[in-house]
């Protein structure tokens, strides 16, 4: 195989047919560009949409109250849910919950510090948030488990916040004015995922008692540990019956409480593409199969042209084997050559706008929304692709040279 | 050396079948020299096929050098051709890619025999017919005498038993006909069976044993002592024409 005259032959086959050559080589170099393309935007929307969900915990779950929707126990409909603090231990239990955090809402709240002043949102909630909302600190600390047991006075402020009220100066362990009532500044975050951060965190426990919350809760935040859909909905439909069994509403009434799974639309997004995937696999195949038609196409032609040439080497004493060797290494010579040059061209291509697209997105990329991320074709694919063409390269050498072989030599001397 | 028993061939087109050969017997010994004479389809060219394992034929025995030709794989009779034969033919068939050199060299190629050791044979064959000279150029550039005289040097470079030669002058000049001629005479000389087709009464002259065909069966055969004969009816012949 590694044999320097077969491959001189086959060189000077090819350097004697350069269009020829040329068009078959393009046909295969095609095939792969596009299915390179196909795979690379595929994967950058693929992974542009992962990166998006990414910015909250992927398995985060969301429940606010509702009215009842469903009568229950003699009960009419439309009857407010309210949740107080047990409801979050009642769902702590269930089992497959994570981490959990509930939440009293404030509405817009006025921060001033010194002269600059503004309306916020301000987020009550307990340590275990920073993990549902995949929440980045760049300065101090997260609320944690002492300010919610000491009812301590802390805030923890979005960088935006920062940038209004304190400019350049330091705002760590500084007190700003949140309603008048003054707050220590233990730490400064950001959202992944958003372009504001106006929000701020302040410990539950404080919030109700200075506020006047009481022991009551709008929103509770959590994440689940389950990996298939049906064991999230599962876990979904506990929690509604917990619930349900707390407030005494029918577990099925699915206007009593709100229930946001991100999970179930992870899965769901996701299964959708792999769905595309699989489309752009086909798509690309076909394109690629395209190629190699046309090189078995191509490489039958040459049988033809070759004919008395084969004839003559058959008359001479070469045995069908070499010659079928023959038009098979021409073929998958020029199919692995030219498969290569689309390879490299639409890899690199994909590289290329995955370059523009970084430089104009600047700073903010891993802060801004995206659905287009990192759109390349892993090692792997490119390996695998490449081995694909060498095969298609041999099926679309096969046949021809099959024929090939089969010429008897005195068919193919009379052949002018 | 070749022993023929009652060779059949005959060629199906469609729905009709073309007998071509009707029961040839022969014989020919080591170190002949014959020709193939005969009108266009008497068979001549078929007969040669079936010698040079280029073709099959339907029925009878073909013995070459003891062995039985019949009905073998591709790979079989590609290996005999290599080992036992020599082709010389009417139009050369020169690859025309290659050099003479490269040329010559291609049957030593599917002996296995390494490059550079079959290009120095290849070349020792040009100069022994003159073209050493010529050896780097393509087939093209060459006239046809010299054509045939790398086609001869590619049948000689394997040691073959045997060459076949199908109209070896049919398209060269007379003067180059007779140095071509006289090369496979020399080929002859050294032990060579060389049987060559040819429709050329002065090239059949040439040679020791003239077989003529027609229809397909051998009409006559004409051996040494005839061939003076031969040779002077041929001159009538040219007489009056």
């Amino acid at each position: 195989m590694f044999d320097i005259d077969k491959w001189q032959e086959i060189l000077a086959t090819i350097k004697k047919n350069k269009m020829r050559t040329f068009l078959t080589g393009f046909s295969v170099a095609w095939g792969i560009f596009m299915l390179m393309i196909l795979l690379g935007s595929g994967n950058g929307l693929s992974n542009g949409v992962a990166s998006n969900f990414m910015n909250d915990a992927v398995n985060a779950m969301w429940i606010w109250q509702g009215e009842t929707t469903i009568p229950y126990e003699g009960m009419k409909t439309g009857r407010p849910i309210q949740f107080h603090n047990q409801d979050q231990e009642v769902v702590q239990k269930v089992s497959g919950v994570g981490a959990s955090s509930g939440r009293y809402f404030m509405g817009n709240t006025r921060y001033s510090y010194l002269k600059e002043s503004g309306e916020y949102t301000t987020i009550t909630c307990q340590p275990e948030l920073r993990e549902v909302e995949n929440l980045i600190l760049n300065e101090g600390r997260f609320i944690n488990q002492i300010d919610i047991l000491q009812n301590r006075k802390v805030v923890v402020i979005g960088a935006d916040i920062k940038t209004a009220l304190f400019k350049d100066s330091v705002a760590l362990g500084e007190y700003v004015n949140i309603n008048m009532v003054p707050f220590k500044v233990v730490g400064i975050c950001t959202e992944p995922g958003s372009t504001r951060n106006r929000n701020a965190y302040m410990p539950l426990s404080t919030a109700q008692m200075i506020f006047n919350g009481s022991n009551r809760l709008h929103n509770l935040a959590l994440t689940i540990n389950a990996s298939t859909l049906e064991e999230s909905q599962a876990i979904e439909e506990q929690i509604r019956t917990a619930l349900g069994k707390q407030h005494k509403f029918d577990p099925k009434d699915e206007g009593a409480i709100g229930l946001y799974n991100k999970l179930e639309n992870y899965i769901q997004t996701m299964k959708i593409f792999q769905a595309i995937k699989i489309f752009i696999w086909i798509i690309g195949i076909g394109t690629l199969i395209a190629g190699i038609v046309g090189v078995s196409n191509i490489m039958l032609i040459v049988v033809k042209e070759r004919t008395k040439e084969i004839g003559i080497r058959k008359a001479i004493g070469a045995s069908p084997s070499s010659v079928i060797g023959l038009i098979l290494l021409e073929s998958i010579m020029i199919t692995t050559i030219a498969g290569y040059i689309g390879l490299v061209l639409g890899t690199g291509l994909m590289e290329m706008i995955n370059y523009f697209m970084m430089q104009s997105a600047g700073p903010a990329t891993d802060q801004s929304e995206t659905i287009f991320l990192n759109p390349t074709v892993d090692i792997n694919i490119a390996i695998y692709s490449t081995l694909l063409l060498i095969v298609a390269g041999a099926i679309a050498g096969y046949i021809p040279a099959k024929r090939a072989a089969s010429i008897k030599p005195i068919v193919a001397l009379r052949d002018e | 050396m070749i022993k023929l028993n009652n060779i059949h061939k005959s060629y199906v087109m469609g729905n009709n079948s073309l007998h071509v050969l009707k029961g040839i017997d022969l014989h020919i010994e080591q170190g002949d020299f014959v020709s193939i004479m005969g009108s266009s389809g008497s068979g001549k060219s078929t007969l040669l096929n079936i010698l040079g394992m280029l073709d099959n034929y339907d029925n009878g025995t073909y013995h070459l050098s003891g062995n039985l030709i019949s009905n073998m794989s591709e790979t079989k009779a590609a290996k005999y051709r290599n080992d036992l034969v020599g082709f010389v033919f009417q139009s050369f068939n020169l690859i025309s890619f290659k050099n003479a050199m490269e040329n010559v060299a291609l049957p030593l190629y599917y002996k296995g025999v390494p490059r550079k050791k079959r290009n120095q044979i290849a070349l020792e064959y040009l100069e022994k017919l003159g073209l050493k000279d010529w050896a780097n150029h393509m087939p093209n550039e060459m006239s046809g005498g010299q054509k045939q005289r790398v086609a001869i040097a590619r049948a000689l470079i394997s040691n073959p038993k045997i060459i076949l030669a199908d109209e070896p002058t049919g398209a060269l000049d007379t003067a180059t006909s007779y140095e071509v001629m006289e090369i496979l005479k020399q080929v002859n000389d050294s032990g060579i069976t060389v049987i060559i087709v040819t429709h050329e009464h002065d090239i059949a002259a040439m040679t020791r044993q003239i077989i003529r065909l027609k229809d397909g069966r051998i009409h006559e055969i004409i051996r040494n002592g005839e061939l003076k004969q031969f040779q002077k009816s041929y001159m009538k012949e040219l007489e009056t024409a």
